[in-house]
């Protein structure tokens, strides 16, 4: 955590004129390596390798059952909730195999936040589904327990909407404020990387624009990997994209390389709208 | 060319619209019959038993002479084994129930103790009452205490409190398991503070119906040898007891007329026993209700 915050306070102060040095230097964080997935005999996830940087919004593109959730569950290993998931290859995150037998999938998902699909807020009050993430692990303060969920709630932009109601179930508020509940009940465990998969799938276009918004705030403290079968949302947010298709890594590159000069027919096939 | 001619259906709909009637009557019917049933039992018992139920028919104990039977002994007894019962039962069941549902892998060994379990909630209690008998009366020497009596009960309705807590805990929605998880949560975290207050309503409210059922169960306690005649309360788990139904039993099985009466006025305590527990099931339903 100490080194992603000095290296994000570098790279405030270091100016305009070191920007394209910065960019080009910047540390990743997920280092995929010949990674291979199998739910039982279906072959997923096929020859994996992505390298992907700090700071930046990294989107997953590709048509319906492409792996796109796959990969992404497989960084926290969440995956591995689904029985006979077989993996191969590695996933080096700052420089440590996922797959290490002695690296804990706890540790691993309290420096990985996720926020899934369909917005999923626990039955219980605003403040507790925010204070859920800190208090399982340890921490009791009623104080500092107050302070992390007002900052979760003011990084996710809906302390304002929700700050007299923090005693209300979550499921009394609108499902965007819902799924802004659930990015600022990941944001609570202060996270490195925040995964999102289809974040906005389920609400509506106003909903989408705010979370939109709010992807490009969360990016200067947090690396965000976001699947979507939205390509405009792609190409309006991220600054790399990933093509996936039938479980392999079709093209990855910058989002404008990849949306305006893709380099293989099947990523511009699909981009067009030709299938998908 | 059309498929759907519209004269057609709206020529046969009549016809449809009698059939949907008809079935509405029959199943109208078959609820009033059940409910018929019931108003005239609960009409001949309190008919029966009003003239007999007083104050003094809930603290006397029990007599030989009709107006002076009284069924403190009975009721106290079974509040007794309901305070056995309750907790054995719920632990285990609940416990057993999140081993299968949360722990356990799918493998033949589960599938094979799932499907005894679902056998075992259709044997029938005398059989329980024997088993009871084997081990907790004689191998354990309980004797015929309420210890030997609650656990024999918490036997019989085991299978029913696991299934429903398996399926109170199987309700709970698994994008809530993913989102504990995916914080860091542990399964025991996750279990502790998601699945089991999400799943509680359902728990409870199978548990007591399977409460219920314990209460106003006779063959078990005939068989593992508890008393009807008792005339004095117990003081502990050791002690022996009487319930009742087995209260009830015995006066209905008495030739004087007068001891229907006394034991129609036993089976309105009773009723109004299980009908309390049921309210405190469909209170708890009520306050509990899901928001997801
Ligand atoms: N829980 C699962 N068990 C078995 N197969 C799965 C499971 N989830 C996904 N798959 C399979 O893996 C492939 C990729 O699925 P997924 O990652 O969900 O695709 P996407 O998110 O791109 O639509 C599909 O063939 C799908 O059928
Ligand atoms: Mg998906």
């Amino acid at each position: 955590m100490s080194t992603t915050q000095a290296i994000n306070n570098r790279s405030k102060t270091a100016g305009l004129e070191q920007e394209s040095s910065q960019a080009t230097s910047t540390s990743s964080v997920y280092d995929t390596k010949q990674l291979n997935l199998w739910y039982g005999d279906n072959h997923a996830l096929k020859n994996i390798d992505l390298d992907i940087k700090q700071n930046e919004v990294t989107a997953i593109i590709g048509p319906s059952g492409c792996g796109k959730s796959t990969y992404l569950k497989t960084l926290n290993r969440m995956v591995e909730l689904v029985p006979n998931v077989k993996t191969s290859g590695q996933i080096m995150y700052r420089g440590r195999n996922i797959f290490d037998k002695d690296y804990s999938v706890e540790e691993l998902r309290t420096r990985v936040g996720m926020v899934f699909q369909k917005p999923n807020p626990f039955p219980k009050s605003i403040y507790d589904n925010i204070a859920y993430g800190p208090r399982i692990h340890g921490i009791k303060n009623k104080k500092i327990l107050d302070e992390i969920v007002e900052k979760s709630l003011r990084g996710a932009a809906i302390w304002d909407e929700v700050k007299d109601r923090l005693n209300e179930n979550a499921y009394s508020i609108s499902g965007g404020q819902q799924q802004r509940i659930c990015i600022a009940r990941a944001l609570a465990i202060e996270p490195d990387v925040i995964l999102m998969d289809e974040p906005t799938s389920a609400l509506d276009p106003i909903s989408t624009l705010k979370i939109e918004e709010l992807v490009q705030e969360l990016k200067k403290d947090y690396s965000i990997i976001i699947v979507t079968h939205n390509m405009q949302q792609a190409a309006r947010i991220s600054d790399k994209t990933a093509f996936f298709l039938n479980g392999e890594v079709i093209e990855y590159d910058n989002t404008d390389t990849i949306f305006s000069n893709p380099s293989d027919k099947r990523t511009e096939d699909y981009i067009s709208g030709r299938f998908g | 060319m059309r498929y759907i001619e519209h004269d057609i259906v709206v020529k046969r709909m009549n016809g449809r619209n009698v059939v949907n009637k008809l079935f509405k009557s029959i199943f109208l019917l078959a609820t009033l019959s059940a409910l018929l049933a019931l108003v005239i039992l609960l009409y001949q018992i309190v008919s029966q038993g009003a003239s007999h139920l007083s104050i003094d028919f809930l603290t006397n104990f029990a007599s030989r002479f009709p107006a002076e039977a009284g069924i403190k002994a009975a009721l106290v007894g079974s509040i007794w084994l309901m305070l056995v019962v309750a907790p054995t039962s719920i632990i285990l069941g609940v416990g057993s129930a999140i081993y299968l549902e949360e722990y356990a892998g799918k493998n033949r060994i589960t599938t094979f103790i799932q499907m005894n379990i679902s056998n075992l909630a259709g044997v029938p209690s005398v059989v329980f009452g024997l088993l009871g008998l084997t081990i907790f009366v004689r191998a354990l020497a309980l004797g015929n205490s309420i210890l030997a009596a609650g656990f024999t009960m918490s036997l019989l309705i085991l299978p029913v409190i696991i299934v429903a807590s398996q399926e109170a805990i199987r309700s709970v929605p698994g994008e809530l398991r993913d989102a504990s998880y995916g914080m860091g949560a542990t399964k025991w975290q996750t279990i502790v503070r998601i699945i089991l207050p999400a799943a509680i309503p359902g728990i409870l409210t199978g548990s007591i119906l399977a409460l219920s059922r314990a209460i106003g169960e006779t063959a078990p306690l005939i068989v593992v040898g508890v008393p009807v005649i008792i005339q004095f309360l117990p003081e502990g788990v050791m002690d022996t007891f009487t319930a009742l139904p087995m209260q009830i039993y015995d006066w209905s099985s008495r030739p004087q007329q007068e001891f229907q009466q006394v034991a129609a006025a036993g089976i309105i305590v009773l009723m109004s026993v299980l009908l309390l527990m049921n309210s405190v099931a469909v209170f708890i339903r009520n306050k509990f209700e899901k928001r997801y």
